[in-house]
């Protein structure tokens, strides 16, 4: 970074929503040719920050810059007359449509009034050879993975002229090996020009790829520091205002028997196409297996069908030496299973009701919470408080309703209930989803703790790093079946990576022997390559 | 702690400005068509109010739209909406009438029993064929139940032609299955209000326990509320949804057997289907589901509707305005949520103006 022009400058960005302040004076300013990532744990003021660059928010007070002249943007036109353009996390592509036309979207190319497709996808084709960024522009957006339909959506914003691109989240849905490539293409984009906005909470991510960056806390902006001489740990301990451990204390697991047994189980999934191709998996007392993959490989199904919350179509399930195929969920939940559901508004809580109910929503029927049909409100609330103290559940009273608990104590009240049945198998899907680092470490102490009680944990996460943390063994799925199972202990970021993208086990081991002997002399390359004892072990793995 | 209070207020609230509102806007029809608003208004509730006769008529009004009301407010509160509260009302009314009919000597306590029980009986099951079509197959229990109420309309007046008696109009009920008491028709100088009011004091003090005090009501307000969470918490939803429009149409058949044995005392043939139905709706609106909110509310509903025959003696006011008016009145209740959305965005701008500490 020789020249240090800044192209984007805020300066006492305040935003008020009612009596919370989301922005509180914060200070960033981005300079040409950099890649910047904001810090800062979930609700921490991020996303306001970049709503407000990107023209959908006006900001209270403050002032922003662009290129050194103060403007005024109120509007997303705005912002992208400014060249400010935003890479969504969740995309916004029309599925039906071709990677072009949704380029194109709203800017259509066409000649005497008729859509012209070969001049758009040559536009299309031209944008990404310039900038490394490799589509087929004549494909649907519904055909291809997901790490070309984020690609797409970069062109996008490059398309409509953007020099500052805001990156939220990008690689929240992507493969590690996706993950990479999308680095590479960030570097590029700098190489030519492009100043980079990265909105993140993953520290390795940063470390990787950005060259400055602006850790914010509860609204305020913290620091700005330069990347390279700061280490993972200061980042963590400026983003969360505390000291963070980062491992997951665990002493090596002492399996016994069997206590989930899995034999050659087919699942549909809603459309009526099969979601899991005939699995067979084992889940031993005292251990916790974690279930790695990417989103749509037949994990939900699995855990639907365990739960009785999906059909079995063939196979049978055994919990605790019961046969548990096709039996009702609160047969299967009697038997002995907790259930930390995946999506915690639609299957763990009845948000508008009262967190007291919530939290006896799986015995509300047994005694002591109710007799001969008659709930007992006393005994519920006394229940209620007990848990809420147990399990530190921020909430003002066990009255609230559940909704307006935050997202990390809604999920403390659903292992709380779950946990404190102390069932034979606890399943928990996707149990830190868009948690701050205080709760995600919480709730992977519970996890363990279960385990060490004896338990059986069965654990389905998108994030690497988290079943990477808590399991001890992973399962890989890939395709509705299960393509490896490994020891954690064993295995690696990569080669998990290449299992969840389909790579076969043994064609993995020998794709990353290759690699090493590789890296060995390309020196870049090796850093890429980590070993997992010597894996810097991230703790902050939230994703929305 | 804050925040309950203000709820409560709400509650109180939102209903009390949508009754306003209504009679606001009558009122501005009324000058727009050159009535005397004041004049009409005071017609109504003078109309009501200076005699124990229309008092006493209102409650009788009120008692039948106390059943309908709950029963709407249960099926809704499962997350049903029961448009077919008439139909059921009409299916007890001809299953009260039929077997108060057939066993015209029997001792009083009896014959009532065995009566209210059909109506009770005929309601569910009417309601049920909505409940296990939406429950098994997934119908939509609108669309059900509309048709039902038609179903149940013309099955009555067949009934009512071909097997009950060949006119249009049945004969009238045994003194035994009567459900008037003597001292509260001369309390009320002769009006038609009957025991129902208080099977339907303890039916709403019966509504309020089931659905706070007991695990099936409790069932009811989750499946209700998130239908995936209390499927997780092994809740069947099938079971509910039954269960709640079998508890549902029982109300509105119990309603319908105080209308036929308490409010005529017969049955006659109908041209269309009974107001009380639909009108139930409003009233579970008005009340925004709490039962005593919808026996007060099902009480103004029973004022608004006899003293609306007043306006066009009184004041002037033709029949057709008068219900106008009424109609004007019910809109802006059912329409409360227009008025909750607007208190809450003035609420919170005041919270708004307010912060910054």
């Amino acid at each position: 970074m020789a020249q240090t022009e800044k192209v984007i400058e805020m300066k006492g960005i305040t935003k008020k929503f009612g009596e919370f302040k989301a922005n509180d004076n914060i200070h960033l300013n981005v300079e040409k040719g950099e890649i910047h990532a904001l810090l800062g744990e979930n609700g921490a003021g991020k996303s306001t920050l970049m709503n407000i660059l990107s023209g959908l928010l006006e900001p209270t007070s403050g002032e922003i810059y662009v290129n050194g002249k103060k403007e005024k943007i109120d509007s997303p036109e705005k912002a992208n007359q400014l060249g400010i353009g935003m890479v969504h996390q969740h995309f916004m592509l029309v599925d039906k449509f071709t990677v072009a036309e949704n380029i194109m979207l709203g800017k259509e190319k066409h000649r005497y009034g008729f859509m012209d497709d070969q001049g758009a996808e040559k536009d299309v084709k031209d944008l990404s050879e310039r900038y490394g960024l490799t589509v087929d522009p004549s494909a649907r957006i519904e055909d291809i993975t997901v790490g070309m339909q984020q690609r797409a959506e970069i062109l996008k914003t490059l398309f409509r002229g953007a020099d500052i691109l805001i990156f939220d989240e990008p690689t929240g849905v992507l493969t590690p090996q996706e993950i990479d490539e999308l680095m590479d293409i960030m570097k590029k984009l700098t190489e030519e020009g492009k100043s980079i906005i990265i909105i993140t909470h993953k520290l390795d991510e940063i470390k990787k790829v950005a060259d400055r960056c602006t850790v914010i806390r509860r609204g305020k902006s913290i620091n700005t520091v330069d990347v390279k001489e700061t280490s993972q740990q200061e980042l963590a301990d400026m983003m969360v205002g505390r000291s963070v451990s980062f491992k997951v204390d665990k002493e090596a697991s002492k399996p016994k028997g069997p206590v989930l047994e899995i034999k050659n189980l087919t699942v549909k999934e809603s459309r009526g196409l099969e979601a899991v191709k005939g699995i067979d998996l084992e889940v031993k007392a005292g251990e916790v297996l974690g279930i790695a993959g990417v989103d749509g490989n037949g994990q939900s199904e699995l855990i639907q069908a365990i739960t009785g919350l999906t059909k079995v179509e063939s196979g049978t399930i055994k919990l605790d030496g019961h046969d548990i195929t096709g039996k009702k969920p609160r047969q299967i939940t009697e038997t002995g299973l907790g259930h930390i559901p995946e999506d915690r508004h639609r299957h763990g809580l009845v948000l508008p009701m009262k967190l007291e109910e919530n939290m006896s929503l799986q015995q509300y029927y047994q005694e002591p919470f109710s007799k001969n049909g008659f709930l007992k409100h006393d005994k519920i609330k006394e229940y209620a408080k007990k848990l809420i103290k147990e399990f530190d559940v921020r909430t003002q009273s066990e009255e609230s309703t559940a909704a307006s608990l935050s997202g990390g104590n809604q999920q403390k009240a659903i292992i709380a209930r779950e946990i404190s049945r102390d069932p034979a198998l606890l399943i928990a899907a996707q149990p830190t989803r868009g948690l701050d680092v205080g709760a995600i470490e919480y709730i992977h102490k519970r996890l363990i703790e279960q385990r060490d009680n004896g338990k059986a944990v069965l654990l389905m996460s998108y994030e690497l790093d988290e079943v990477m943390n808590v399991s001890d063994r992973i399962a890989v799925m890939y395709d509705g079946k299960i393509i490896a199972i490994v020891n954690a202990d064993e295995t690696s970021e990569n080669e998990l990576g290449l299992l969840m993208a389909g790579v076969p086990l043994e064609k993995a081991k020998q794709e990353l022997a290759n690699k090493d002997i590789k890296a060995g002399t390309a020196g870049a390359a090796g850093n890429a390559v980590k070993d997992g004892k010597e894996r810097e072990t991230v703790a902050n793995d939230e994703s929305k | 702690m804050l925040t309950t209070n203000q709820n409560r207020f709400n509650a109180l609230l939102i209903p009390t400005l949508s009754i306003l509102l209504g009679f606001i806007f009558g009122a501005l029809l009324m000058l727009l068509f050159g009535y005397n608003p004041i004049d009409a208004y005071q017609a109504m509730l003078m109309g009501v109010f200076n005699s124990p006769y229309f008092m006493g008529e209102a409650m009788r009004q009120a008692t039948v739209l106390t059943f309908t009301g709950l029963g709407f407010a249960i099926a809704f509160k499962a997350g049903f909406f029961n448009i077919g509260i008439a139909g059921q009302l009409l299916a007890g009314w001809v299953a009260a009438i039929w077997v108060a009919l057939s066993f015209p000597d029997l001792p009083r306590i009896i014959l009532l029993t065995l009566s209210i029980g059909a109506a009770i009986i005929a309601g569910a099951v009417w309601a049920g064929i909505a409940g296990a079509l939406r429950a098994y197959f997934g119908t939509s229990e609108v669309i059900v139940t509309i048709m039902l109420n038609y179903t149940a309309l013309h099955l009555t007046n067949y009934i009512i032609r071909n097997v009950l008696t060949t006119g249009n109009t049945t004969d009238r009920v045994s003194d035994n299955a009567s459900l008037s008491v003597g001292w509260l028709t001369d309390l009320t100088q002769g009006s038609r209000i009957n025991m129902g009011l208080f099977i339907a004091i303890i039916v709403v003090i019966l509504y309020w326990v089931f659905m706070t005090q007991m695990t099936a009501g409790f069932e009811v307000r989750a499946v209700g509320l998130n239908p995936d969470a209390s499927t997780y918490a092994g809740m069947s939803a099938e079971r509910n949804i039954i269960l709640s429009m079998l508890i549902s149409g029982g109300l509105a058949g119990l309603g319908g057997a105080v209308h036929g044995l308490g409010t005529f005392g017969n049955l006659f043939t109908q041209s269309g289907l009974p107001s009380l139905g639909f009108n139930g709706i409003a009233v579970a609106l008005l009340g925004l589901g709490n039962p005593i909110g919808i026996f007060f509310s099902s009480i103004l509903f029973g004022v608004l509707d006899v003293g609306a025959g007043f306006m066009p003696n009184r004041a002037g006011v033709p029949d057709e305005m008068a219900d106008i008016v009424i109609a004007a009145i019910i809109f802006f209740v059912g329409a409360n949520y227009i008025i909750r959305v607007a208190l809450d965005k003035m609420q919170s701008n005041k919270t708004a103006e307010k912060g910054g500490e």
